[in-house]
């Protein structure tokens, strides 16, 4: 009987396991992860999970439900430490777990300070562990030096000022958020920092962090950026991208460049090992690129196409989609689709320096292959169905002008 | 067969919208509106789909 070895505990690896029994695979399944909790869902935890209160609990699946109704076995605790794709085993510490089907969802690690030594006070936000250690320090109502104006970054000091807090987001980058949404789309939505009152400064990164103790130690007390500002700080929070897990990968075979290089049906280089979430990079059919992403979305539908593709590699399935993902600053989400890679980025509705509601379409070629909202719920999916179905530049014009004039005509009741 | 939303647990990211835009649509307020109840047979699979993307597991199909 076929033993499938899921191996990541998150998003990725539950939907694993679950794809699995729902395909009909009755043989075993175990799951290993190297943290010590069941798999729970991440973000949250940058989000609702930092106001004050009692935090809802983000775990997915009760234990039992995981060992019980769905029949996995449950390594928790310790990671995997290597690949032996000979003879079909992972090994997790002194442990050697045999396999005939493999997923490999080992995800990211958060990126660290190199300047954080042993300092106290000083966090990433990725796990579970980080947003309890994080919260533990709002609550004792703290001076916030929050480090990456990404989406990580932004979220905790949104959170941080919804507390009233003093919040400076420090970034590296002239403009944040450029990789993520492009040029311009960055600076738009960084303005909203200053709107809610957060201190945003761009263009310098962090020279070195001050402690309390004399040696370096104790807890953190200040942050000193490249241009010599000193900024007091009793919690810093780093939020400056995340590296994907593949150590462990090393010599096994499976070929690994930013993260597990992949095939569009998430087969990696060796037969039988299959890759989903953060850590997968693969050719996205919808753009014929190839990408990694790190957005909840796709560790979703990954872990479940990386799983049956793993169990009938006969009849594989490509993974095709709009890459979606969302953030919560202050009162307003954020919504992207598609990819930001774009020859033209336009504002086709609303004015970020005026108002908190706006829409932003990418342009490659003559294809529509991005949108951006800002307080657009209701216009952001209907785009992601059109970057779908590959629509043109224009025809996504056209969609743009009809929904701002109804939508002006509802506000006038006519 | 019925499509249920949790109200309290939706908070109106739309991937359901994009998988199945005759069912769901999000609106202005951010507040999702089922656009029709009852799941035709036709479309059973592209709701099932639905219910598994939804982050917030909100969603599901009473028969």
């Amino acid at each position: 009987m076929t033993r499938l070895v899921v191996v990541g505990a998150s998003l990725a690896g539950l939907r694993a396991v679950e794809a699995a029994r729902k395909a009909g695979h009755e043989g075993p399944i175990t799951l290993v992860g190297d943290e010590p909790h069941v798999p729970y869902d991440r973000p949250p935890l940058s989000k609702a999970y930092l106001d004050e209160g009692e935090p809802e609990p983000t775990t997915f699946r009760e234990e039992e439900h995981l060992t019980g109704e769905l029949g996995v076995e449950l390594v928790l605790g310790q990671g995997a430490t290597g690949l032996d794709t000979e003879r079909q085993e992972v090994r997790v510490g002194e442990e050697r777990v045999p396999y005939d089907a493999l997923v490999v969802a080992t995800g990211a690690r958060a990126r660290t300070l190199p300047q954080a030594g042993s300092l106290a006070g000083v966090h990433a936000l990725r796990t579970l562990d980080d947003a309890v250690a994080v919260r533990r320090e709002l609550d004792r109502g703290v001076k916030v030096v929050v480090v990456g104006a990404g989406f990580i970054g932004s979220e905790v000091a949104s959170g941080a000022r919804k507390r009233g807090l003093d919040v400076t987001v420090v970034e590296a980058l002239e403009t944040p958020l450029v990789r993520a949404c492009g040029e311009a789309p960055g600076r738009w939505i960084a303005g909203l920092h200053e709107r809610h009152g957060t201190r945003l400064l761009c263009g310098s990164g962090v020279a070195d962090l001050h402690g309390s103790g004399s040696d370096g130690g104790g807890r953190v007390e200040a942050v000193e950026l490249t241009d010599g500002t000193v900024l007091p700080a009793d919690l810093v929070v780093a939020g400056i991208g995340a590296i994907p897990n593949t150590e462990w990968l090393e010599g096994s075979g499976v070929e690994l460049e930013n993260g597990v290089v992949c095939d569009a049906t998430l087969a990696s280089s060796v037969p039988g090992v299959y890759a989903a979430g953060d850590v997968a990079s693969w050719v996205n059919p919808v753009f014929d690129r190839r990408q990694r992403l790190e957005h909840w979305t796709s560790a979703a539908e990954q872990g479940a196409i990386a799983a049956r593709n793993a169990l009938d590699p006969a009849n594989p399935t490509a993974y095709r989609t709009v890459p979606y993902f969302w953030s919560d600053w202050y009162d307003v989400r954020i919504q992207f689709v598609g990819t930001p890679q774009a020859d033209e980025v336009l504002l086709v509705d609303g004015d970020p320096d005026a108002g908190e509601r706006w829409v932003a379409l990418y342009r490659s070629g003559d294809r529509l292959v991005g949108a951006l909202t800002v307080n657009g719920q209701t216009e952001i999916m209907k785009y992601r169905g059109k970057i779908l179905k590959g629509a043109t530049w224009d025809d996504a014009l056209a969609f743009a002008d009809q929904r701002k004039e109804a939508r002006a005509a509802a506000a006038t009741g006519g | 067969m019925r499509i249920c939303v949790d109200m309290d647990k939706c908070t109106g990211l739309g991937i359901c919208e994009s998988v199945a835009p005759d069912y769901f649509e999000v609106g202005d307020d951010g507040e999702l509106r089922v656009l029709k109840q009852e799941i035709a047979v036709e479309d059973v699979t592209e709701l099932e789909e639905a219910v598994t993307s939804c982050p917030t597991e909100a969603l599901w199909i009473e028969s």
